[in-house]
């Protein structure tokens, strides 16, 4: 419909250092909006310092048609899990 | 002394009472406003006022001195005893009207709590301090709605020109003064209103100019709700629905 605002996806960090995580959508005129809509919507059990917000048509993605070739050939490469190191020791809890 | 207990009583149930009834007005969308996303803030803005209602209405019962709650202030009195301004019982119109007149209001606020921050009563500075960031971004909020309807579409700004036809001549009496504001501003507890005027017509008149909307000439001004001499018709209805509990099953209790 020509009159819905578009959709932003919201992004929010929940504490110092931690990166900011997906945690939903909204709708909002502009980024100013979105941001006060997503301050509103997400954040009102005091869930972040931090908003990111990027209007959803901005966002690339892969086609979930595609799993195959893009996903699968990793299943089968278990040496490319650091598992197979034997760990001194004096090294500690890593 | 006791005239100065009372005196302080007054201001704090125009203080509480201001967001009580607002609070209660904007908590009527709860589940009806536009869109989600609105719906939400405009719950949550109810709940700070509703918030704050609790910290001015809990001090004024303490200051009263007789044993009372903010509870039974806010659910056992009547229409002739509450000491808000007319503009918060309005009733809320289209969404437009409720925005315009949230923004009249938190404008009002922003520059009102910031004084009451240095106040010479504790409580009431520190009542100041916690609603003064609630009330920053109320003001934000609604400023930016008040200016993208304003500015909007044909029929948003027309809708917005109309609520602030209606709402404007309710704004002057939040800048009303008299003995209780006098007292209070003595005393250090709170500025008088009237010297503040200049500083709120700055701020609206910013607003409303980039809303492209225009303030309308006549200073006149409805009065009577913060001196308790005769609010609206519009209150007693809002007192039947917020108060319907204990007017049907009084003293009862969660």
């Amino acid at each position: 419909m020509k009159n819905e605002w578009p959709l932003w996806e919201i992004f929010i960090r929940g504490q110092h250092g931690m990166s900011h995580r997906h945690v939903g959508s909204l709708h909002a005129p502009d980024a100013e909006m979105a941001i006060k809509n997503a301050r509103d919507v997400y954040t009102r059990r005091n869930e972040g310092v931090s908003i990111w917000v990027v209007e959803a048509r901005h966002i690339a993605a892969t086609v979930p048609g595609e799993k195959g070739p893009l996903f699968e050939p990793s299943e089968s490469k278990v040496y490319r899990h650091p598992t197979f190191f034997d760990i001194p020791d004096e090294v500690g809890h890593m | 002394m006791a005239a100065e207990k009372n005196l302080l009583l007054e201001f704090l149930l125009r203080q509480g009472d201001n967001a009580l009834i607002l609070g209660h007005r904007v908590s009527e969308w709860c589940g009806h406003a536009p869109v989600l996303e609105e719906d939400i803030a405009l719950a949550n803005t109810a709940l700070d006022l509703i918030g704050q209602t609790q910290m001015w209405l809990g001090y004024a019962a303490e200051v009263q001195g007789e044993g009372k709650t903010a509870d039974d202030l806010a659910f056992l009195r009547d229409a002739w005893d509450f000491r808000n301004v007319l503009l918060t019982e309005l009733p809320n119109g289209d969404f437009g009207q409720t925005l315009m007149r949230q923004f009249l209001f938190d404008a009002f606020q922003s520059v009102y709590l910031a004084r009451l921050l240095g106040s010479s009563d504790e409580t009431v500075a520190a009542i100041a301090a916690k609603a003064s960031k609630e009330v920053a971004y109320h003001v934000e909020r609604s400023a930016d709605t008040v200016v993208g309807l304003g500015d909007g579409t044909e029929e948003s700004h027309a809708r917005m020109q109309a609520a602030l036809d209606y709402l404007w001549p309710y704004v002057g009496e939040m800048f009303e003064s008299d003995a209780v504001d006098t007292a209070m501003a003595e005393s250090g507890v709170a500025p008088d209103p009237a010297t503040l005027r200049e500083e709120y017509d700055a701020l609206v008149t910013r607003v409303l100019t980039d809303a492209t909307l225009t303030i309308p000439e006549s200073r006149f001004a409805h009065k009577g709700g913060r001196t308790g001499q005769s609010h609206t018709e519009h209150l007693g209805h809002l007192l039947t629905t917020m108060q319907w509990l204990q007017r049907a099953y009084p003293g009862n209790t969660w």
